[in-house]
């Protein structure tokens, strides 16, 4: 296992920072040359005018998948070290998904994307960072207020391959060949809807 | 919004600047899988996003009221660690700011402006933006992460609570588009 290099966040953690910024250079210009520094970019996915952030998303998520399980397969990347920052509280998580989801096509955007509308200028990427701020904020409050919920369905680390009980590579294979078979559905989904949009009003833009 | 790419006639530079041109989706797809496959295995993570917006409005909170602070678990967790913005996780949202900058300065898509449907006014806009971004600074804390944190970066590990959120994500936006859909006529 050579890989995660854990001095980065330990004793060279100055350097890890510095990777921080880099990482997060790469990750920011990626965001916006995707289209996801606008709106209408990104809620297009829950209109069925344009399905980028579906096509991006899964595609990172195969992408870095597979690439994580083949290096855990060959030893290279200590997988369960990785994965175990990424416990599953069922309930919360659902909840939250619910709720991120309908503040997602509220706002026009994601707590990440928001950024990146705001470092190019968009001012309603920044209201919504400031919206995303204040609402962590009011959550730590009403905390002690929702009792056992915020914990609830609790089942450490739980993978898809656990429950499936295939290698994480298998499972990683098939869930690119879902979304290969999910990107042909996504395609034809905006093709129905744009043109029969394209009748009624003239193209309107974005 | 915007030229259309529909407007380009003949050959397209490739060096032009066209606000309106984006990557390939899938190309953009792979950068992003490989950025965060290089995450994993520098840091042992994957990326995030909200849990840097909440560390400054944590450091906000301790520099005005310390005492509420200390007082409150879910802000008292946070400070017990050291100054909440010495974290990884800020470094990298400096990062994505600074990304996020370049890429749009060098696209043609850098400029002042509020997004928004041609007949809806910039006030309403910008109060949904912040009603939508309360939603999720609260739903990001209650499900550990957002679409960057959970849903991707747990997500491409095979975890089954990142895809529940995932997929509650994707329900959840779904279900609720049609009433906010004014926002861009």
């Amino acid at each position: 296992m050579m890989f995660p290099i854990e001095s980065l966040s330990d004793e060279r953690r100055t350097l890890g920072l510095g990777v921080a910024v880099v990482v997060g250079i790469a990750f920011g210009f990626v965001l916006e040359r995707s289209g996801f520094g606008r709106a209408q970019k990104l809620v297009g996915q829950f209109y069925g005018t344009d399905m980028t952030v579906f096509k991006v998303m899964f595609t990172a998520i195969v992408t870095a998948a597979l690439g994580a399980t083949i290096l855990g397969a060959v030893g290279v990347l200590d997988l369960r070290a990785v994965s175990f920052n990424y416990p599953t509280y069922l309930w919360p998580m659902i909840a939250g998904g619910l709720m991120l989801g309908i503040g997602f096509v509220i706002s026009g955007y994601c707590p990440g994307t928001s950024l990146v509308a705001t470092a190019s200028g968009k001012v309603d990427g920044l209201a919504t960072v400031l919206g995303v701020v204040v609402g962590g904020l009011a959550y730590a409050e009403l905390l002690p207020y929702l009792g056992t919920f915020n914990d609830s369905g609790k089942k450490g680390g739980l993978f898809l391959y656990d429950v499936l009980h295939l290698p994480p590579v298998a499972v990683a294979a098939a869930v690119g060949v879902l979304a290969v078979l999910a990107f042909k559905g996504a395609a034809k989904i905006e093709q129905m809807v744009n043109t029969r949009a394209q009748q009624p009003m003239d193209s309107n833009e974005a | 919004m915007g030229p259309s790419r529909l407007e380009g006639t003949g050959v397209e530079n490739p060096m032009k600047r066209d606000p309106a041109r984006f990557w390939n989706p899938y190309a953009g797809g792979i950068a992003l899988g490989l950025v965060l496959l290089v995450t994993y295995l520098l840091m042992g993570k994957g990326l995030g996003a909200s849990g840097a917006s909440f560390r400054v409005g944590v450091a906000v909170t301790n520099a005005i009221a310390p005492l509420h602070v200390a007082r409150t678990p879910g802000l008292a967790a946070v400070t017990a660690e050291g100054n909440p913005l010495d974290d990884w996780l800020v470094f990298e949202v400096v990062g994505v700011l600074i990304g996020g900058f370049l890429a749009a300065m060098t696209s043609g898509r850098l400029g002042r402006e509020t997004l928004r449907g041609p007949t809806f006014g910039t006030a309403p806009r910008l109060a949904l933006g912040f009603g939508g971004g309360l939603l999720m600074g609260a739903a990001a804390k209650m499900a550990r992460g957002c679409t960057s944190g959970q849903a991707l970066s747990g997500g491409a590990l095979l975890s089954v609570g990142s895809w529940a959120f995932m997929l509650s994500v994707f329900a959840g936006g779904y279900a609720f588009a049609y009433v906010v859909r004014r926002q861009w006529r």
